[in-house]
């Protein structure tokens, strides 16, 4: 197959060994992992070598396909389709079912993979001297190592079921690592608490891939040849006109109901905070740059799923862009409130992954995928910031108002990485998230969405507010607390709801002698483990957004150019067969630029399964399919046909301007505030009552917490607790009630006329008998759990000899 | 036909969860041993359940592997009890039940 599919090639894909193999990456970590747990604490440096170098295996592993790729589609003409290079073994298969394992390596995976291996690799490093001396070091080191390979493995998943495989794994290790520090309560609580609303999500994702499977299998099976677990068929077959409505449409909601779980949008978004209980490489690795992204990732994957199912850039808004909008916007707020650096960071990124599902929501596929690209490095910069605040300077703690404040002078490497993410962040020119947030907006305004427009145009200026607050209350102003050299009382301690004690009750007489000594130094820089990884994440932030630099020109659009997968119409040999990346049909289009891809695809091959016709041939091309206007009557296509806004600098120039007022009025609202003490505005929300009010439910999140453990959990769990004991004392005890007195009843007429007559007689003669039978069996109660376990197997085998010979 | 070898992988791991029931004074090693015993007996169900090419044996033996996870689940926390009223875990010192 794959010699005649080659034979009808136009051209010749290049390929090349990292991208043959990249099912190996996630392997790398995944060996690491077990290496660390079983030799990890023997080895000199407690497993941590183990880890660091997986993750600089998997990170030349991944740059080198991402290299690959990049010839890859430099090698191929201009909009023409790149297959996915594609690997399946299987995994599993019996009754004409079939699971498989493998690789799915195209532009978006090799995105992904680098920049969870990088992100990690710093990580990594950045714990070698921030976990210094913790307790479960080794354990710590396990946990991400295993993260990483599961996030790669979901990343170059083949099929659905690869998928949540990595998924499950992700969230294992989430739980692990938020509960690192299990011993104070608050931390084990957040723990538990991610776990369950990630797993509420995940429910979506097993219902989602199930009814996908059962809806999508059979023209996979037929067209392509693939299990309609794959991600492949999944794609073509959402696009392919086959699938009802009503199938797709459910699909995509279980799914995207996951993606609500795992990436923390609302209102699925309150146990991310929470997660910051975990040390703050975890917060930085996981719950920003990289684990939270899965949700997006799911929706990028298989965006012609949701792209069918939800009707995206169809009349009206849809599922996604609605919840992408609203998180946005209440997660921005919330900000505001927190006195928590990690927690204000939390809720950035709460909000900053609105704007990516916004953007998929809105049809602006490439640009929310370059924000996950660009955004990884600012925030993960950003966490890293704060964590080398806190081991340095503030006494690990995390409370901005409190043990904050005139760090620029003492940290001079981490004020000037956290003020280039900052600008990241805020979408200034030209640092990484201009390119990708603007980008998001304008695209979601010109796919019509103009509500959504200035949902994000007001995000941009929350988000300039609120990081100008905290860069404020962190680096400007004068050292308050701890920063300032006071020392905590411990019981002092117990008031920070999220704190980093771990050098307090972790490390020995002599670990905590020397830490005590460094804090004593006041507020320092710290050391080069922890800015090294931190000048690196903020060149990256300052330079990413060059990838994708749409105001300079089309040539500058290079991250386009390699990751956004094209419309076009291929034949189903095409991506059936892929096995090596070389040989794929691929049918000529006239224009491939122009936004609807017209023309039918002309079969120059036979189709891989004669069956094609059936599919189509009855309904006559009228079905509607978003590769072009015209169905692909005997072809398919892997991404739908997206449009993407013209540049402007006028529609640039104004976020510019939003984001300028947000930091100028927050700078002012923070210097009246916190410096002068503007009687005006000190205590206002005491004053006012509305904006008391306002600021009342922002503490309190909304009160969907509340809602969420008073409301839902007590009224699902109360009345199955109180129903059970209705049963229980009423109709069990009814039973056991009536039982006994009608027992008593009988009992009674026996004993008047079976046992006074009868019984009594022989009741002495079986009672000798039964003392003597009682003293022979009682040896055999022994009490002993071991005994009664032989007890048990033995006489089930003597049964089972029994059965045996009876039956022969 | 693999299945042989299927069966005496299940019946050699049944055999060492028999032993480590009956000879393990350590709770948890006991709790070990059965997940050993339920696991030789889903093999054996994947083994049937191969070669009579139908998925029942497959499901039953996910079936299995929850009922275990939630029998492991209790046990834990009776082993944990165990050791938060006596300090230890070893069953010979439980000997309430002797007649």
């Amino acid at each position: 197959m794959l010699a005649a599919a080659t034979e009808m090639t136009e051209t010749v894909l290049s390929s090349g060994w990292f991208l043959e193999n990249a099912w190996i990456i996630p392997i790398i970590p995944a060996i690491s992992f077990a290496l660390i747990i079983f030799f990890g604490k023997r080895m000199p440096k407690k497993g941590s070598e183990f880890g660091v170098a997986s993750m600089l295996g998997a990170l030349v592993f991944s740059a080198g396909a991402a290299y690959q790729w990049i010839q890859r589609v430099n090698g191929a003409a201009e909009g023409a389709y790149i297959a996915p290079i594609v690997k399946t073994w299987t995994w599993w298969q019996n009754d004409g079912v079939s699971l498989g394992i493998g690789q799915h390596v195209d532009g978006l995976t090799v995105t992904i993979l680098l920049v969870v291996a990088f992100i990690s690799s710093l990580v990594q490093i950045y714990s070698l001297e921030y976990l210094r001396g913790d307790r479960r070091y080794t354990h710590f080191f396990a946990s991400l190592t295993l993260f990483s390979a599961g996030m790669l493995n979901m990343v170059v998943a083949e099929n659905m079921i690869q998928l949540i495989l990595g998924w499950e794994i992700m969230g294992l290790c989430s739980f692990m690592l938020i509960g690192h520090w299990w011993e104070e309560g608050a931390n084990s609580r957040a723990a538990l608490k991610a776990f369950f609303t990630t797993r509420t999500g995940d429910i979506g994702l097993l219902t989602g891939t199930a009814v996908l499977y059962f809806a999508a299998n059979d023209w996979t099976t037929k067209t392509l040849g693939v299990s309609g677990f794959s991600i492949r068929g999944l794609s073509s077959w959402a696009l392919s006109g086959d699938p009802s409505s009503a199938a797709i449409t459910v699909g995509a909601v279980a799914l995207f109901i996951a993606a609500i779980g795992k990436s923390g949008q609302f209102p699925l978004h309150t146990w991310l905070p929470d997660a910051m209980a975990g040390p703050t490489p975890v917060s930085s690795l996981l719950h920003s740059s990289t684990m939270v992204v899965a949700g997006v990732f799911l929706v990028a994957r298989v965006y012609p799923v949701f792209f069918e199912g939800l009707d995206i850039l169809g009349s009206g808004a849809n599922f996604i862009v609605i919840i992408g909008g609203i998180t946005i916007v209440i997660a921005a707020l919330l900000a505001f409130v927190q006195t928590d650096i990690k927690k204000v960071l939390a809720y950035s990124t709460v909000s900053q992954l609105g704007y990516m599902m916004m953007g998929l929501g809105a049809g602006a596929w490439l640009p929310a995928v370059f924000h996950i690209f660009t955004h990884a490095f600012f925030k993960a910069c950003l966490f890293l910031g704060a964590g080398s605040i806190s081991h340095s300077s503030s006494h690990h703690s995390f409370e901005m108002k409190k043990d904050m404040g005139g760090l620029r002078k003492f940290m001079p490497i981490t004020f000037t990485t956290w003020i280039i993410s900052t600008l990241a962040l805020c979408g200034v020119f030209p640092f990484s998230g201009f390119f990708s947030k603007d980008e998001i907006i304008d695209n979601v305004g010109h796919n019509g969405y103009n509500v959504f427009m200035i949902v994000g145009l007001t995000g941009a200026f929350l988000t300039a507010a609120y990081m100008t607050r905290a860069t404020y209350l962190t680096f400007f102003g004068s050292p308050r607390g701890a920063s300032a050299g006071e020392h905590h009382e411990e019981e002092g301690h117990g008031a920070h709801a999220s704190h980093d004690d771990h050098a307090h009750d972790t490390h020995g007489h002599d670990a905590h002698a020397s830490h005590d000594d460094h804090a004593s130094h006041g507020p320092h820089e710290s050391g080069w483990l922890i800015t090294a990884p931190l000048i690196i994440l903020a060149t990256l932030a300052l330079s990413s957004g060059f990838l994708n630099a749409a105001p300079f020109g089309h040539s500058w659009e290079n991250f386009k150019k390699w990751v956004e997968p094209s419309a076009e119409v291929i034949n189903p040999t095409g991506i059936a067969y892929v096995t090596g990346g070389a040989g794929e049909a691929r049918i000529s289009s006239d224009e491939p630029t122009e936004p609807v891809v017209g023309e039918e695809a002309q079969s120059g091959a036979p189709l891989a399964a004669a069956s094609g016709e059936e599919d189509h041939s009855s309904e006559e091309g009228h079905h509607k399919s978003d590769c072009g206007t015209k169905t692909p009557v005997d072809g398919v296509c892997v991404a739908p046909q997206l449009n993407h806004a013209p540049f402007k600098w006028s529609k640039a120039g104004l976020s510019m301007l939003i984001v300028f007022a947000g930091m100028l009025s927050s700078w002012i609202l923070c210097v009246q505030l916190y410096e002068r003490k503007n009687k005006k505005l000190v205590g206002l929300t005491e004053r006012n009552k509305a904006l008391g009010a306002g600021y009342k439910f922002l503490v309190n999140k909304y009160y969907l917490d509340a809602l969420y453990e008073n409301v839902i959990v007590r009224s699902i769990a109360h009345p199955i607790a109180r129903g059970a004991y209705w049963i229980n004392q009423n109709i069990l005890d009814g039973i056991v009630n009536g039982a006994g007195t009608s027992a008593k009843t009988v009992a009674g007429w026996v004993y008047r006329n079976v046992d006074q007559k009868l019984v009594d007689g022989a009741v002495n003669g079986s009672g000798n008998a039964a003392q003597a039978a009682g003293g022979a069996l009682q040896p055999v109660q022994s009490g002993k759990v071991n005994m009664y376990g032989a007890l048990l197997f033995g006489s089930a085998a003597i049964g089972a000899l029994i059965l045996v010979i009876i039956n022969t | 036909m693999l299945l042989n070898q299927f069966l005496i992988l299940g019946a050699v791991l049944f055999c060492i969860g028999v032993y480590g029931v009956i000879a393990r004074k350590n709770a948890v090693m006991v709790l070990m041993s059965i997940e050993l015993i339920l696991n030789s007996v889903n093999i054996n169900l994947l083994a049937f359940s191969l070669r009579n090419g139908s998925v029942d044996g497959h499901t039953f033996a996910l079936y299995v592997i929850a009922v275990a996870a939630a029998e492991v689940g209790v046990g834990l926390a009776m082993v944990l009890l165990m050791y938060r009223n006596r300090r230890s875990i070893g069953l010979d010192e439980l000997s309430e039940m002797k007649g």
